[in-house]
């Protein structure tokens, strides 16, 4: 019989001092090691017994990981080791990058983002992640450490599949980097959960909008599902309608048909597969709509 | 495994420990310093029946190991009453009779505690959000609610 509470199972737990030395290791202890952030993905895994990874590598406090920064001539970097709580009530988060703030605030509870790092939430590559569709519409980009030296992921390729991403054995990210946003820029993410709060998505929609005049409409909007791919699955045709007719009504109803037309969610325990697409449309619908009012058409 | 000693405070006294690499916060309070108060309900991060304070800031201590707590300060539901004084939180949530079995009791406390501190007068939404992570099977929350709104007036 399965426990009640099963125990974390055995492995040790690596301070390195320095990202070098926090590469090398990963890199030495492939399929071994992990990099630790919040941890709060890691220990439920563990504790099932899904990853059996000897050695956590704990990369918080490293070089970079540790600060949120915004440069109003480049944009915001948000260390890797930064809590949840500490990206949404950052002054300059909440102001320049709302709808990052309304997709973590969306995240489990609040004692769980009291640890939950949203960088560990990209890592993760979870389809369901909440967080992951926000920071792919604002261009983020990650820094990685890697026994080669540095470089950058942008997120728009970072995803491979359920839990699977560019990263590379010995590959610490260090911090994810978000340009400024463009003018006027407004965006929401809808959580569709089983309850109200807390509860994984069942799905997940990320939209943004802001006048735009190289496009026919004056707009540009675009939208991320989560919950319905094995990657945040970005609906390129949403923008495609909405930057060539102009938007009203109908060509909103026809960029959320177009979305539940391109995802192609499973059947689950959270959800059968065609609820889900149903909901993919009348949610985006919900979406593109309310930013459509707050642009002020 | 490796073992590793720790320097941490937990309710104003400090404790040196030595903790294995896979020991959580929540095993070390309950099983090496005899904290009880604190519940192990889902270990998942899910339930919040093992919510502390570290450094002012309510955390599930199921998903946090023992070893990264070296230096932190940790409040549990032990360290809430003042001298043996209750906390209004507590006074107020055993008048509105938002206790019944009380197994979720002390992380609803240390959340509540923890929102009042940062929002000393908080709405009814804003309660609700701040005990998402709080399961209660008995009492439908309601009379907890009112606990907090009642402790937001008593502090």
């Amino acid at each position: 019989m399965q426990e009640a509470h099963p125990s974390l199972p055995e492995f040790d737990y690596i301070k390195p001092k320095t990202l070098a030395e926090a590469s090398q290791f990963l890199a030495d202890h492939a399929g071994k090691a992990r990099p630790l952030l919040g941890g709060t993905d890691i220990f439920v895994r563990m504790r099932d017994g899904v990853w059996k990874d000897k050695y956590l590598v704990d990369v918080k406090g490293l070089n970079g990981t540790n600060e949120i920064a915004f440069d109003p001539t480049k944009g915001l970097t948000i260390g890797a080791a930064m809590t949840m709580n500490q990206v949404s009530a950052h002054p300059d988060v909440k102001e320049h990058y709302a709808v990052l703030a309304d997709a973590v605030d969306k995240v489990a509870s609040y004692q769980l983002r009291s640890r939950a790092t949203t960088v560990g939430n990209i890592c993760n590559a979870s389809p369901a992640g909440d967080t992951i569709g926000a920071c792919i519409l604002l261009g983020g980009v990650l820094n990685v450490h890697g026994v080669d030296g540095v470089r950058q992921e942008p997120l728009s390729s970072f995803f491979k599949g359920p839990g699977s991403t560019a990263l590379k054995p010995g590959d610490v990210v260090t911090s994810l980097e978000l340009p400024l946003p463009p003018k006027g820029m407004l965006g929401k993410y809808l959580k569709l959960g089983r309850n109200k709060s807390s509860d994984l998505s069942i799905i997940g929609v990320t939209v943004v909008g802001f006048p735009d005049e190289s496009a026919a409409s004056g707009y540009r909007m675009k939208l991320v599902l989560a919950s319905v791919a094995p990657v945040p699955l970005v609906v390129d045709k949403v923008e495609e309608i909405l930057s060539t007719k102009p938007i009203a009504e109908e060509s909103i109803a026809e960029a959320a048909q177009a979305a539940m037309d391109t995802c192609a969610p499973i059947d689950d325990v959270r959800a059968s597969a065609r609820y889900r697409k149903i909901m993919v449309r009348n949610l985006s619908q919900k979406a593109l709509t309310e930013i459509w009012n707050e642009l002020g058409r | 495994m490796a073992y590793h000693k720790i320097t941490l405070t937990v309710n104003g006294e400090t404790e040196q420990i030595d903790v294995p690499s896979n020991m959580t916060l929540l095993k070390m309070l309950r099983e090496r310093l005899g904290k009880t108060g604190t519940k192990n309900g889902c270990s998942a991060g899910e339930c919040g029946a093992c919510t502390v304070m570290i450094n002012g800031e309510p955390v599930n201590s199921c998903m946090i190991l023992a070893v990264e707590c070296d230096g932190l300060e940790i409040v549990t539901v032990e360290g809430l009453a003042d001298n043996g004084a209750l906390a209004p939180v507590q006074e107020a949530i055993m008048e509105s009779g938002g206790i019944q079995c009380g197994f979720c009791t002390p992380g609803v406390l240390i959340a509540s505690q923890a929102l009042l501190n940062r929002n000393p007068n908080p709405s009814e939404d804003q309660i609700r959000e701040a005990l998402v992570g709080n399961l209660c099977r008995c009492t439908g929350y309601v009379r907890i609610i009112e606990a907090v709104q009642e402790a937001a007036q008593m502090q």
